[in-house]
């Protein structure tokens, strides 16, 4: 995994509230059997019409939020199904951070997996950040993971909280595995106790 | 001894490491596996010469690609990436020795059905699945959830999760349900009222009169749906309905055992003084049959109401029922019953076993489907279609006019070929009415499987109580 240290890019602006995974990669894409490959079909069902054209106003299309790197969104974004393929798909377009007032847990979790940076921060923090985003390209906003800060392109600046782990992780690039075979023999006495307490399992 | 809840007492029987910071290394007893969610983990398992650490604990079976017409143990009745990922399912169970259940086995169906059917889900367990309805299995008193891919290659290679622990909610359904109401009744009033975000960051405890006296298939429903508000995991405390379903499963204790698992399992429950972060309540007497009007799972109205306006709703809900009512091509103060379907979608984890079926039958017997509607059964697993068959359930569809399919996740999330086209109006009895969840385009009433037998006959959307007097 990449490590997750500053991101200063373009922000484009999603404000609906409940966006779910469906929407952010729709079922036909999950038949792929790689991680690679799917930003193009990020948001497929808003981004493109019938016949696969471009659907001019949808954000990801507007001219001025190409190389676009954060996403600024409504409340309880990732909903839904667990689909890795939704952080797979943000990744793979670009979207290396996601700000918004609230996240689903599973798409939050699966963000950390893949070095996507979710920030959480109040509503009306978000409303200024989208606010912000919609000046386009001329708005670029800076994100610090170690100081845990968002500034917007006029000096703004918001702190946001994350748990320590996540954070060392991302900061590291760690691989979760990794980590945890380290804890081998603690997982072996864990089930060697399980064995004879609940030997039924 | 301070006192706990349920999910107080299963977490902490699970911990194999707990850091300083809380973060926990959670033991997995069951791992459930499905072919979309899989591919990737297992291939990141080979790159670096990984296995499976408990195989054993490790259950596989196809069920979101798989076509429900006959003749689809045939991989040219599949489209080409479809038959790709169920090859790589059959490849990965061979390679590593996981149980599995193939598309030819008659105990093939989807995996929150198969599970449970099989016994491979027991009270007091663990059980995660890279499949956001695992909450399915908390209907058992089972701590489940579900996990993105890369935690699906964690608990292959770790049989552990990384996790910090959720709060508690205690969700009260108290008195009991009137005629005409049912399981899935009760779990989409609990997220009309919590919103589909209310169980974020928690685990649900549903209890309650009403609870204790569902089915362990009622119970499935109402805990499968824990997840669209917003909750990771639901759970309900144990009891006779539970061991009762649990004895003689294939893979339930026998014996001995079978006595031992159940001295513990009786010790499965929330203390009377344990504490809650969250507690709501509903009376039971309160909800009415329902359906959804909108494209997110706590658009839930009584069948009774009519549509609602985007001037009902405050905040970021405004501008999105205004756009879910031109997705669904609906205008406020339409009564929901006039509203006219196209489609009737019988199946899902949510609601594709045998007593769903018994409670959709029950309305169609002797009815006919309204000409020009198109219906299907898809049954949860081979055996609920063995069993319905075997009770004339499948006769009764079929005379009424449905299509008798096989089993799978088919028109829930539509990626096999059952799909709606745009603008098509379905009756469904799965769990999400999300923008093209079931087909691009495609419009989705969420409701209970006796409602949806009810529309079926009528063609539009019905009280399925003015079918019972």
């Amino acid at each position: 995994m990449k490590k997750f240290t500053t991101l200063t890019g373009i922000a484009a602006p999603l404000p609906l509230v409940n966006v779910d995974t469906d929407m952010i990669i729709p079922k036909q894409f999950l038949k792929t059997i790689k991680r690679s490959g799917l930003g193009v079909h990020l948001f497929a069902d808003m981004r493109y019409d019938e016949d696969g054209q471009e659907i001019a106003d949808f954000v990801l299309n507007q001219p001025r939020y190409q190389g676009c790197s954060i996403l600024v969104t409504g409340e309880n974004f990732g909903c839904g199904s667990s689909r890795e393929h939704a952080p797979w798909a943000l990744l793979d377009y670009g979207i290396k951070c996601v700000i918004s007032s609230s996240f689903a847990d599973i798409f939050y979790n699966n963000c950390f997996k893949n070095g996507i940076l979710p920030i959480q921060l109040p509503a009306d923090a978000v409303a200024i950040l989208t606010k912000d985003a919609e000046k386009g390209s001329n708005a670029r906003i800076i994100v610090d993971l170690a100081d845990q800060s968002v500034t917007t392109a006029d000096g703004k600046t918001f702190s946001f909280e994350l748990d320590p782990f996540k954070k060392h992780c991302l900061l590291h690039g760690l691989d979760d595995i990794g980590l945890t075979l380290e804890k081998a023999e603690v997982i072996d006495s864990f089930e060697s106790k399980l064995a004879l307490e609940q030997p039924w399992i | 001894m301070a006192p706990k809840t349920l999910y107080d007492r299963i977490w902490d029987a699970h911990v194999a490491h707990s850091a300083p910071d809380g973060t926990c290394l959670l033991y997995v007893d069951r791992h459930l596996v499905h072919e979309v969610t899989s591919p990737q983990a297992f291939e990141g398992l080979r790159l670096a010469n990984r296995r499976v650490r408990a195989p054993e604990k490790t259950i596989a079976v196809p069920d979101h690609n798989v076509p429900t017409t006959d003749g689809r143990e045939d991989p040219k009745n599949m489209t080409e990436d479809s038959a790709i990922q169920v090859a790589e399912l059959d490849r990965n169970a061979r390679d590593f020795g996981i149980n599995y259940y193939p598309v030819s086995d008659v105990r093939q169906g989807i995996v929150h059905i198969v599970g449970p059917e099989q016994g491979w889900t027991l009270p007091g367990m663990t059980v995660v699945c890279g499949d956001s309805h695992t909450s399915t299995h908390g209907a058992f008193g089972a701590l489940a959830h579900g996990i993105g891919t890369s935690e699906v290659e964690h608990v292959l290679a770790t049989q552990t999760l990384i996790q910090k622990k959720s709060k508690n909610m205690k969700v009260e359904i108290t008195g009991k349900l009137a005629e005409g109401v049912t399981a899935k009744d009760v779990t989409l009033s609990i997220i009309g009222n919590t919103g589909t975000a209310g169980g974020t960051g928690y685990v649900i405890e549903y209890c309650g009169s009403v609870i204790q006296n569902l089915s362990m298939e009622g119970r499935m429903t109402v805990c499968n749906m824990a997840i669209e508000g917003g909750a990771r995991a639901g759970l309900i405390a144990p009891d006779d309905t539970t061991f009762d379903y649990v004895r003689g499963r294939p893979h339930a204790p026998k014996g001995a055992l079978w006595e031992s698992a159940l001295t513990y399992w009786r010790t499965l429950y929330s203390d009377a003084d344990a504490e809650w972060d969250k507690i709501v309540t509903i009376r039971g007497e309160e909800i009415a049959p329902v359906v959804t009007w909108g494209t997110s799972p706590e658009d839930v109205l009584a069948i009774t109401d009519v549509v609602p306006s985007p001037n009902n709703f405050v905040g970021g809900k405004v501008d999105a029922v205004t756009r879910s009512l031109e997705y669904m091509g609906l205008t406020p103060g339409t009564k929901l019953a006039d509203v006219k379907i196209d489609t009737v979608f019988i199946g899902s984890c949510t609601n594709g076993r045998i007593e769903d079926l018994r409670a959709a039958a029950k309305v169609l017997r002797g009815k006919k489907v309204k000409s020009g509607l198109r219906a299907m059964v898809v049954p949860g697993s081979g055996l609920v279609r063995a069993q319905a068959e075997e009770e004339g359930l499948a006769d009764i569809f079929r005379t009424a006019g449905f299509e008798w399919r096989h089993a799978g996740c088919s028109m829930c999330l539509a990626m096999n070929p059952d799909q709606l086209a745009p603008g098509e109006r379905c009756a469904a009895t799965s769990n999400r009415n999300f923008e093209g969840r079931q087909g691009r385009g495609g419009r989705t009433h969420l409701m209970s499987p006796a409602m949806a037998a009810a529309a079926a006959i009528t063609g539009t959307l019905t009280d399925v109580r003015e079918m019972m007097t």
